[in-house]
């Protein structure tokens, strides 16, 4: 052991060095670093550690996506096919309805079972059809749900993210979380009110006609022509149209949405692609004195009068809006409609305030702890503990190298299994020191004890530090957030320890014993 | 300056013979722990509970009552408040909202709407059911597992006698951690089940050194009866034991005292832990093992040699 070979001390002395030069950025601080950058070589490392929001502010939602309503929504569709189906080939049915995720009804006669079954299979290849009896059922196919599944929450997670940088959050961080969870964290941000709302709109727009031939009163009273539907007012509660169910041109064609003022009044201006462009042409050309109602979630935001036909591809929303309003909706416009709403299943809000208070009490916490450590080993273990002071330190230098490199997130809680590795990082020292004492006391030579101490403390270090090893990796494979962060420092801080007890101090060590050529060990 | 020697050298203190009591004395802080979670059940936080929880901070030192006054009119089911390390600062918790995670925002709103914009928003949690009850099995399962995998690591790199010995002094720590928790009702939460994890890692940690001095003895001594190897493993690893638990309860004393509330039940626990962790390697994992069948061969398995017991 009191041999060490030259490009072990090489190795040694190179790690810490790096380590450092990595951890040197977070000691000088973001804005320094950002100064100082441009003047600086370019092969020097200016990242810093991540923090998490829980120390620099900002809101983590987990939403979900509802793709229960996708696949809804896909039977209402085959429900409209099977009918218009079933009355072309003239196969008298009962009862057609959705339940259960199935599309079923009744055959007028059972005899007709199969010939409706080989009609019916051909509609859709992502259905199957079953018959038992005159009963009659179609569900999606397990593939077919997946699919769509997988289709949704891609198209949400896309849409999530526009949404999001529309609203010029930085940096902010969107991540498929399980089958049809989205995790979102915006850092920075303390009042996610905004985020929130714009998460929570569908924001499908479209244009229909306003159902002209019967009063809001008939349709209330339950006389609502097939084809129509009643929707409520966007704007004055209580207030219901009656309005075709016939989409006439849908807010997908939409290119371009804009806030901006007609007449003083804040409105959103449009534009629709070629396609959209042309239908609303067709549409309006040939409904001048028409009501064409501009439907959003289901709820009609105005219903104005066709004065002359719009023909230019492009338009305004009037509706009665607040300057924000009329932002809010032309970004949800430009960013395209979810295929399916989300709910907010978990939220997480942390003010800038209150993150760097507890940066503030950890740094302190750390210093404390890090401060009566020193103090106690160097009582304890005069020389020795220095030696393993200034191993603790290379070893903190280490821990804020790794997690810059790592880009790891540190929490609060990591801050906290930074603290306690700064008690724990000393075991390993504690282990060796009390070996070459009591290897002393057998009368062992000072080379001998000191070799002795180390090689027989080592498997003892291994074996302890292993168990704790194991409780960081399940902490960081079944925790979230700020758990996870701080199984990070705390396995980082275990491995980095392992090293500078065990090489940097014997480096030192080493050192000492040629130089001083001791007669006693002063421990 | 000479060293200090927290232990003075050659320290023989017969731990062995105070396991009688201490197994008394472990038996009934486990059933006691038990006891008091039947009865008091754990404080749930919002993380596994699901629920609300807004921390604001008003420019005055908050009117409690006022603000008791405010909210509990809001309908919003059972409102608890608590001043939250400074006289400025609330913590405010709401019940899981009937009605799914859309009514949990919607109470979020109309609590700001209440409060007006006189106070500032600190920080703001909601956890829907559905979450809350996935975070609890996690949690669970890792602490089950985190379990597994230091018995199956102690198995393999002693005998199972020791695993077995060092699992129970395990289970001791983390029954009574959980006791301490359900006690003092401090809230129990993610940051809690992380406490525990790394009192279960620190715990055994410390055992696994005396554990290892024991095999190390049981080797070197052939003829020693196994109570003597026992209490000469402990008290050649005291000094060891008293210095780490020593610098280790230093840190987390500093991060109990000045690491701030949102952490201050993560680091009570920690400093918990580490009493007992300690406490529980030397008068109980060790003392057991007397009662275990330790082969005392060469080999730490396999080894059918000399399979002398005392």
């Amino acid at each position: 052991m009191v041999h060490f070979e030259r490009w072990k001390i090489i190795l040694v002395l190179a790690i810490c060095a790096l380590g450092v030069l990595y951890a040197a950025p977070n000691l000088l601080g973001r804005a320094t670093v950002d100064q100082w950058g441009e003047d600086l070589p370019g092969w020097l490392p200016t990242r810093t550690v991540n923090l998490g929001l829980d120390l620099q502010g900002g809101s983590h939602l987990l939403l979900e996506v509802e793709v229960q309503e996708v696949i809804s929504e896909r039977l209402e569709a085959l429900l409209d096919s099977v009918r218009a189906e079933l009355r072309q080939v003239r196969i008298g049915y009962t009862d057609l309805a959705v339940a259960d995720a199935t599309v079923s009804f009744r055959l007028r006669d059972a005899a007709d079972a199969e010939r409706a079954q080989d009609i019916l299979r051909d509609l859709d290849p992502d259905v199957v059809v079953e018959t038992s009896g005159d009963a009659v059922g179609l569900r999606l196919s397990e593939a077919a749900i997946e699919q769509r599944t997988e289709q949704a929450v891609q198209q949400s997670i896309e849409i999530v993210r526009r949404r999001i940088d529309e609203t010029g959050t930085r940096e902010p961080t969107i991540q498929r979380q399980g089958r049809d969870r989205i995790l979102v964290q915006l850092p920075g941000i303390d009042d996610p009110e905004r985020v929130k709302r714009l998460l929570g709109e569908t924001a499908r727009l479209s244009f229909r006609f306003v159902d002209e031939t019967t009063s809001v009163q008939d349709a209330l009273a339950g006389r609502i022509p097939p084809g129509s539907e009643l929707l409520p007012s966007a704007e004055t509660p209580g207030q219901q149209y009656v309005v075709r169910k016939r989409v006439m041109v849908s807010g997908d064609t939409l290119v371009d949405a804009q806030p901006t003022f007609a007449e003083g009044q804040p409105v959103v201006s449009f534009r629709f692609d070629s396609v959209g462009g042309r239908r609303f042409a067709e549409a309006t050309q040939e409904n001048v004195g028409r009501l064409f109602a501009i439907v959003l979630d289901e709820k009609v935001i105005s219903a104005p009068v066709i004065r002359q036909p719009i023909l230019g591809g492009s338009g305004q929303i009037e509706g009665n809006f607040s300057v924000q309003a009329a932002q809010d909706l032309a970004l949800l416009l430009r960013a395209g409609a979810l295929p399916a709403p989300l709910t907010i299943l978990e939220e997480r809000t942390v003010g800038p305030g209150l993150g760097q208070d507890s940066i503030d009490a950890g740094k302190f916490a750390s210093m404390l702890g890090l401060v009566l450590v020193m103090i106690f080993m160097v009582i304890t273990y005069g020389l020795f503990g220095l030696m393993a002071n200034v191993a603790l330190l290379f070893n903190i230098a280490l821990i804020f190298s790794a997690l810059s490199i790592l880009q790891a997130t540190l929490t609060l809680p990591g801050i906290a299994g930074i603290v306690l590795t700064i008690g724990m990082a000393v075991d390993a020292n504690v282990l060796i020191f009390e070996r070459i004492r009591e290897e002393v006391r057998a009368g062992r030579t000072v080379i001998s004890a000191i070799d002795a101490g180390y090689s027989r403390a080592l498997t003892t270090i291994i074996d302890s530090n292993v168990t704790t090893l194991i409780a960081a990796l399940l902490l960081f494979m079944l925790g979230s957030g700020p758990v996870r962060g701080f199984a990070v420092t705390l396995a980082i801080g275990i491995i980095t320890s392992m090293f500078t007890a065990i090489m940097v101090t014997r480096l030192m060590v080493v050192a000492w014993l040629r130089r001083t050529k001791p007669k006693t060990v002063p421990i | 300056m000479r060293p200090l020697r927290l232990v003075p050298d050659n320290t023989r203190i017969d731990f062995l013979r105070y396991r009688i009591p201490a197994f008394i004395l472990s038996a009934l802080l486990i059933v006691a722990s038990f006891v008091v979670v039947a009865a008091n059940g754990l404080n749930f936080g919002i993380d596994f509970r699901g629920g609300i929880l807004i921390e604001i901070r008003t420019e005055q030192p908050a009117d409690i009552a006022q603000l008791r006054s405010t909210l509990g009119g809001l309908g919003l089911g059972e409102v608890s408040l608590q001043e939250f390390g400074e006289p400025t600062d609330v913590l405010i918790r709401l019940q899981q909202q009937e009605g799914g995670e859309p009514a949990q925002q919607a109470a979020i709103e109309k609590v700001r709407t209440a409060l007006g914009e006189d106070v500032s928003y600190r920080r703001i949690e909601q956890v829907g059911p559905q979450v809350g009850a996935e975070l609890i099995e996690a949690g669970t399962l890792a602490v089950l597992l985190a379990m597994a995998g230091i018995l199956l690591y102690v198995w393999f790199r002693f005998e199972w006698q020791f695993g077995l010995a060092a699992l129970a002094a395990l289970a001791h720590d983390v029954i009574t951690t959980i006791g301490l928790f359900s006690l003092t009702q401090m809230e129990f939460s993610l940051s809690s089940v992380a406490a525990v994890l790394t009192i279960a890692g620190y715990s055994i940690n410390d055992t696994v050194v005396v554990f290892d001095r024991v095999r190390e003895n049981l080797r070197k001594y052939k003829s020693k009866s196994l109570p003597l190897i026992l209490n000469e493993a402990i008290n050649e690893t005291l000094a060891r034991t008293a210095m780490t638990s020593g610098t280790t309860l230093l840190a987390a004393l500093a991060l109990t005292i000045f690491g701030g509330e949102v952490i201050r039940g993560f680091s009570v626990a920690l400093v918990w832990g580490l009493v007992v962790g300690t406490y529980s390697s030397i008068l109980v994992a060790v003392p057991l093992l007397l009662y275990f069948n330790l082969r005392r061969g060469e080999q730490k398995s396999g080894a059918k040699t000399a399979t002398e017991t005392s």
